[in-house]
């Protein structure tokens, strides 16, 4: 079957920051720079970010590089690799500059310049003091970041397509990357993107929680692709939770309601978080607070006909304090649970927030695998940014304000480095195998003729639910071997899926089907890379491996100081060394040591 | 399903987990009886950023076009 192709220098798949960003680098080299999204690229997820992004600009405090890769080294519990922090810190100031020039229109101090906040995990001089490090614009960050970007991309002459949706990867014989297929949704044909470099954007996967912050575009498409591509998945056991989600919506209930004197209750109205942090009780630290939740609901004291939630209590707060400090959070609980919080508690459970596994990469933006020895060799042609993309400078925990300083940083990075190996002759247009949109056609094909087949409905939720159950924010050496096997069985079942719908125009159904095909891998790689790694770190905490003098924090950097990889051809799993040592020869490394705030 | 009211499906697909979740369940409950001419509200109103739209269905917004009253009335009630 011939199917058509489009030819570019350079094909983005996902336009929120990272895509944007990178376009960004190649449209103004001149490069032909194709972006393919499933949205409108103002209406990607990186438009729900609100903190701001982290830059030691030292505008409101004395700040420095130095001290973010420390805060970021060690909020990483030491797992992610220091010459991608090094990289990330120093290179800060200058794409948030560059930024504000494109018209971001940052926060502003008295004196004009931009207004920096702090942040929690954020510090002075290596955890001495909190520090101002946060640069905003209003609670909108991440909305003003990407009208800043789409605009200047505009003007560059980037080319986007508007609701086409990313297939499968291509990739030749040598497992050279040559572009990707795609489908458009306006007219369901499936059209091949020839490009000399591919960069992937697409952003996190929350979606294979049943509580999860994210929006239902965040199905890891382009995780799931490099997959199916046979490359291998870092470090997917880590994955932040927000411990106050509405119960079966995922919708955050911020921090500062617990700060107004909030009270978590279990079924039988106790205030639990009184026997696990007697101190701060229900100001603990976010983790605490989660793990506290989560072993109320194991220990079968969760409320509700499953009991499967806990309650947030604000009803002894006064109607007037609620009504003046509190009025987006009764908005969401009257939208979202049903309950009106001046009258009862609201459901809350912890909930998915942010990947910080995934298509690995060097700093270079470059997608990198083991390869005769070489634990980093880059796939020619392969380049990742963001969410998507595992760097390592989240490691096992990401700090806040740092996921919009990785997009730009590494979005910057991969479109430089595109532009530099096409420059040089690294990288040519190669010719494509005459097989190239097969793997798409035969998927799309199963999915017309699937007779009897699966629901997509009932195995995403199917997914969803395991997900939450044996691999959530606090695990258990049984729940994750029971995991494995549910979920290696959900994943059969979501080779199966049917849908009643088979025509080719705005086929939703179809690219609901085909977002699953992405999760599933994604799912399957958090819960084999979970179970295996049998130490706690970060916020991979396990209940059998508990804080004592010999593993701080439950942490076994004798053993498990390595990044995990997850491969789909027979689940295997592999390991590569974290890197300790920065970039530079004059910056010292970040000793390791215990996580401690 | 008509091409007009697939297409207006898939522009439900949202930035914000809130949009995502108000939309999803007017979909379920008044999507298939909405008329050609409401559609177009729809359609129109969903043209907005999402910051926008989220701030005049939970209200702390006022209504900005009077064509979109109607079916913001609707997604006030999912």
């Amino acid at each position: 079957m011939s199917v058509a192709k489009r030819t570019f220098d350079a094909v983005i798949v996902g336009a929120g920051g990272a895509g944007l960003r990178a376009a960004l680098q190649l449209s103004e080299a001149g490069l032909k720079t194709a972006v393919l999204t499933k949205v409108f690229p103002t209406r990607s997820h990186t438009v729900a970010a609100q903190g701001g992004v982290a830059a030691s600009l030292g505008n409101s405090t004395e700040d420095n590089w130095h001290w973010h890769m420390y805060d970021t080294v060690k909020g990483s519990d030491w797992l992610g690799d220091q010459d991608a922090i090094e990289f990330m810190c120093r290179k800060a100031n200058e794409v948030v500059v560059e930024l504000e020039h494109y018209g971001m229109p940052f926060d502003r101090t008295d004196n004009g310049k931009i207004y920096q906040r702090p942040f929690g995990g954020h510090s002075q001089n290596y955890g001495q003091a909190p520090v101002s490090r946060s640069c905003a614009a209003a609670d909108r960050t991440g909305h003003a970041m990407l009208h800043a970007l789409y605009q200047r991309n505009v003007r560059a002459n980037t080319q986007f397509f508007v609701e086409w949706m990313a297939l499968d990867l291509i990739r030749d014989a040598d497992g050279d990357v040559l572009g990707v297929t795609a489908l458009e949704m306006e007219t369901g044909e499936v059209c091949i993107f020839h490009a000399k470099a591919t960069i992937f954007a697409t952003g996190g996967a929350g979606r294979i929680y049943y509580s999860s912050t994210n929006a239902f575009i965040n199905t890891g498409d382009g995780v799931g692709m490099a997959a199916r591509a046979g490359i291998p998945l870092e470090d997917m056991e880590f994955w932040q939770f927000h411990p106050t989600g509405v119960a079966g919506a995922g919708v955050l209930i911020t921090e500062g309601v617990r700060g107004e004197g909030g009270i978590l209750r279990n079924a039988s109205g106790e205030r639990f978080m009184e026997r696990y942090a007697p101190n701060l009780k229900d100001l603990a630290s976010r983790d605490v607070v989660s793990r506290a939740m989560t072993t109320e609901i194991n220990e079968g004291r969760g409320c509700g006909p499953d009991k499967d939630y806990v309650l947030l209590d604000i009803t002894h707060l006064a109607p007037e304090t609620i009504m003046k400090r509190l009025p987006g959070i009764r908005e969401i609980s009257i939208q979202f649970a049903g309950v009106d919080p001046i009258k009862e508690p609201i459901p809350v459970v912890p909930t998915c927030h942010y990947q910080m596994g995934g298509i690995p990469t060097n700093y270079k933006g470059q997608v990198v695998v083991p390869k005769d020895g070489e634990p980093n060799s880059p796939v020619a042609g392969f380049y990742a940014a963001g969410e998507c993309a595992c760097a390592s400078v989240h490691g096992a925990n990401r700090l806040g304000t740092n996921s919009l300083l990785d997009l730009l940083v590494f979005g910057k990075s991969a479109g430089e480095t595109v532009v530099e190996d096409i420059a040089v002759g690294n990288l040519s247009l190669k010719p494509l195998p005459a097989d190239a949109a097969d793997a798409s056609l035969a998927r799309i094909a199963r999915l017309e003729g699937q007779t009897n087949g699966e629901s997509v409905h009932e195995v995403g939720l199917a997914m969803r639910r395991t997900m939450q159950k044996h691999a959530g924010v606090f695990r258990f050496d049984g729940l994750l071997k029971e995991g494995v096997t549910a979920i290696l069985e959900v994943a059969e079942r979501a080779q199966r899926t049917e849908i009643k719908d088979k025509s080719k125009v705005w086929n939703t159904a179809r690219v609901e089907a085909l977002e699953l095909d992405n999760l599933i891998e994604v799912a399957k790689a958090t819960m084999i890379s979970a179970e295996a790694r049998k130490e706690s770190r970060g916020a991979h905490v396990r209940d059998d491996a508990p804080d004592t003098p010999e593993f701080p924090n439950g942490r076994n950097d004798n053993e498990w100081l390595k990044h995990t990889l997850w491969y789909r051809d027979g689940n295997r799993l592999d390991y590569k060394p974290v890197t300790l040592k920065p970039l530079s020869h004059d910056v010292d490394p970040i000793a390791l040591a215990k996580r401690t705030y | 399903m008509t091409i007009d009211r697939k297409r207006v499906l898939w522009q439900c697909r949202r930035a914000l987990l809130e949009l995502d979740l108000v939309l999803a369940r007017f979909l379920e409950r008044d999507f298939d009886r909405l008329d050609e001419e409401t559609l177009a509200d729809l359609e129109d109103l969903l043209r907005c950023e999402d910051h926008e739209l989220w701030a005049m269905v939970n209200g702390s917004a006022p209504c900005a076009k009077e064509r979109w009253r109607g079916v913001l009335g609707l997604l006030r009630q999912s």
